[in-house]
């Protein structure tokens, strides 16, 4: 589904990905962890099209498609689906509405009717129950004065509404308590099936305790330098990143 | 000062210096502004002479004005001498049909939702016999006239109730007001005439029906409303729809009397051309609306979304002079390219618990000009009298200016004032954010400055709103990136 050949991608003049390969297949879970500043946001960027990222060098194809030729909304009118480590506030721009938009932007694309008000309600509730996504705060304005933990479910929430292909949480995990960690674990592996693909990016094995991953990735210094099974988490949490900084480049 | 029938027979024997011999029936008068000139208007309508006075009254009060200079702005020089101050108003279309018009403007109807047979009368084409606008205004003015309600034009209401213009016209904005007043006084040439009997509740809004016939009623229009004891009343001007005007100098007043528990809402919704990329040879829209709130617990609201104009300058403003009387003022202003917009309003509170209310949202982008200007004065007698001021500022891109100027002026001590100010950027972020779900960047920008808006939008009539919305997205497009 997707595949990334040799990424280099630059910011500000600072190189970030430095060579960076990963094939994604449908149906697998991909975790990424390593340390701060490696460039997990930075790839999730390039990947959701971020035009502040350059990219220098490397290919990447999704669905046989050049993601990198795609205009970032048609990336995610195509299914790519990026739920931000920070996301912003738009005051005064009600959650729902927007998200009947977006909603509608996708079914456009697939040439599909939009939703009528009803069926778009209808859906609205069952992926709020899905999710356990206070109705309350689907009316507000979107993300506007929202805890950040209530931020990250907002995120869960578009995602369950815009039912993506390929999802790259950022950080979804962090800010949230024990209980809303279950529930939107929950929430992805009731999303999941064998013809879409996630990529989780975390700094915590326990989320991996209830989202269990095909594989996991250790990114540093702009590049993958160590993949694994669930293990190497497990293995990540009891020594930390430091062995892996100082070992050579494996791919 | 001679009268009437000296200045006419004299104005219309004369021979112009150009060897243009001037002639009663003549549909348009060459450019340039003198007694002659007002007297020939008057006259041409048939005005009583009171009226005629009046304009002279207006015209020596335009003489004597100077052009104000604090604005944030350089003003135009405007010829006063270089404009034509009559037209008889034409009924001749243009065209023949929709093909013949600039496909563009048709574009720009559609995505506004605007219906078909509308589209024809607003772009000059002659209309089938089917949708014939001079019969369903004459249907709801009858509907209208059951309960006293007069709706008719300036010109008519002269004819048919003269007392009733007489004893209000001048009263809240007076000739001598400013030199844009004064100029509209001497030689306006129509507008709307409003009057809401005692205890009548308006059942529709004003002139939704009727924004055809707004057309044409030029450059210097006069609108008076005057709404009598607990009785209320919606008024919309305008049209979403972008408009031409050869005349570049607009020069409106608008007058509304609220009295004792009466409402007045007026919304506005402004789109005249804003002149091309460079700014040229868009209208100045120089307009002078005064609310008067004459009695107790009466009110007055302005909404206003305004759009178009290469310089916008206005401030619609509310006297609040009956006790507990209230004035709201609730605006978003969008400039773009080189367009200016100083606007804002100004609040006098004279009676007792009088109580005021401002939000005002600025939206520039490219590298135009946005400022807001409110003045709320509190008189010694406005005893705790309340304001509450609220104004923003949205920019879009990094070359336009945005300017809050908020002015007090309390002589009670009882009054509380409270006011709130922002400026925010719209962020790539905030764009790309909605990118990411799918949303392209134009309808983004639209997402974000409707919801920066929403205060403002929702207080226009419903189906106002709606236009208004798509108008705020159009008017936008491409201001990104
Ligand atoms: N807008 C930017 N301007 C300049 N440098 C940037 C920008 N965004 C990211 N960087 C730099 O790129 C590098 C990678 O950052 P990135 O956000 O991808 O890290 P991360 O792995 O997601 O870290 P964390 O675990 O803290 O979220 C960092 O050194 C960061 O400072
Ligand atoms: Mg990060």
């Amino acid at each position: 589904m997707l595949e990334i050949k040799n990424l280099h991608a630059v910011i500000d003049g600072n190189e970030v990905l430095k060579g960076l390969n990963l094939k994604v297949n449908a149906g697998e879970i991909h975790a990424i962890m390593g340390p701060n500043g490696s460039g997990k946001s930075s790839l999730a960027s390039v990947l959701a099209g971020r035009e502040e990222f350059e990219v220098t060098d490397g290919d990447v194809t999704y669905k046989g498609q050049d993601l990198l030729d795609m205009d970032p909304e048609i990336r995610a009118r195509d299914g790519v689906f990026m739920a931000f480590q920070y996301p912003v506030e738009i005051p005064g721009v009600s959650n729902i509405s927007f998200l009947k938009t977006a909603v509608n932007e996708v079914r456009e694309h697939q040439k599909l009717e939009p939703l009528s008000a009803r069926d778009f309600l209808k859906r609205t509730r069952e992926m709020q129950e899905l999710v356990q996504f206070d109705s309350a705060l689907a009316n507000r304005s979107l993300n506007e004065g929202f805890s950040g933990g209530e931020k990250k479910r907002n995120e869960i929430f578009q995602m369950a509404m815009l039912d993506p292909t390929l999802a790259i949480l950022d950080e979804t995990d962090s800010g949230l308590d024990i209980d809303a960690l279950r529930i939107v674990a929950d929430g992805v592996n009731k999303l999941h099936s064998k013809d879409k693909a996630f990529i989780i990016i975390t700094h915590y094995q326990r989320l991996l305790d209830y989202i269990v991953p095909d594989f996991v990735h250790v990114l540093n210094d702009g590049q993958i330098v160590r993949s694994g099974d669930k293990n190497l988490a497990l293995e990540l949490e009891e020594k930390g990143y430091d062995w892996l900084k100082k070992e050579p480049v494996t791919s | 000062m001679r009268t009437e029938n000296e200045i006419i027979d004299d104005f219309t024997t004369r021979e112009y210096e150009h060897g243009f011999v001037t002639d009663i029936d003549m549909d348009i008068l060459p450019p340039g502004l003198n007694e002659e000139v007002v007297a020939f208007i008057s006259a041409k309508k048939e005005e009583p002479e009171w009226l005629l006075e009046w304009r002279m009254k207006g015209y020596q009060a335009f003489l004597k004005s100077k052009m104000p200079e604090w604005q944030n702005f350089k003003a135009p020089d405007v010829d006063f001498q270089g404009i034509s101050y009559y037209a008889a108003p034409k009924d001749q279309p243009k065209y023949d049909s929709l093909d013949e018009v600039d496909p563009e403007l048709l574009r720009t109807y559609e995505r506004l939702g605007i219906p078909l047979e509308e589209q024809k009368l607003l772009a000059g084409v002659a209309v089938d016999a089917v949708f014939d606008s001079v019969s369903i205004a004459t249907t709801y003015k009858e509907e209208l006239g059951k309960l006293g309600i007069i709706f008719c034009s300036m010109s008519e209401a002269v004819k048919n109730h003269p007392e009733l213009v007489r004893k209000y016209l001048g009263t809240v904005v007076p000739y001598s007001d400013n030199i844009y007043a004064s100029l509209n006084s001497a030689v306006f040439s129509d507008g709307s005439f409003v009057y809401i009997p005692e205890g009548v509740r308006c059942p529709m809004e004003l002139s939704t029906y009727f924004r055809i016939n707004a057309q044409n009623t030029g450059q210097f229009e006069r609108t008076l409303i005057i709404a009598e004891k607990d009785s209320y009343v919606s008024y919309l001007e305008g049209c979403t729809a972008p408009q031409r005007d050869e005349n570049q100098l607009h020069a409106a007043v608008v007058e509304l009397v609220a009295m004792e528990g009466a409402e007045i809402k007026y919304s506005t919704v402004q789109n005249w051309f804003p002149g091309d990329e460079e700014g040229k040879g868009g209208i100045y829209n120089f307009v002078t609306k005064r609310g008067i709130c004459k009695g107790d617990r009466s009110k007055i609201s302005w909404t206003q979304v305004e759009t178009g104009s290469s310089i916008t300058w206005k401030y619609p403003s509310v006297i609040l002079k009956g006790d507990d009387s209230v004035g709201e003022f609730y605006s978003v202003a969008v400039t773009k390219g080189k367009q200016i917009a100083d606007t804002g309003t100004k609040i006098n509170h004279i009676g007792k618990n009088t109580k005021s209310r401002i939000i005002s949202k600025g939206i520039s982008a490219g590298y135009s000009n946005n400022s807001y200007r409110g003045l709320v004065q509190i008189g010694k007698g406005a005893h705790k009298a309340r304001n509450f001021t609220q104004c923003d500022s949205l920019l879009i891109g990094n070359r336009c200016g945005a300017h809050t100027f908020p002015y007090i002026e309390s002589r009670n001590k009882t009054a509380m004032l409270e006011h709130e100010a922002t400026t925010s950027k719209i962020g790539e972020d905030q764009i790309f954010y909605l990118n990411q779900r799918g949303i392209d960047p134009e309808k983004a920008v639209a997402l974000i400055v409707n919801g920066y808006a929403k205060e403002v939008l929702s207080k226009l009539p419903m189906e106002f709103a709606v236009e208004a919305k798509k108008l705020l997205a159009l008017t936008l497009e491409g201001s990104v990136g």
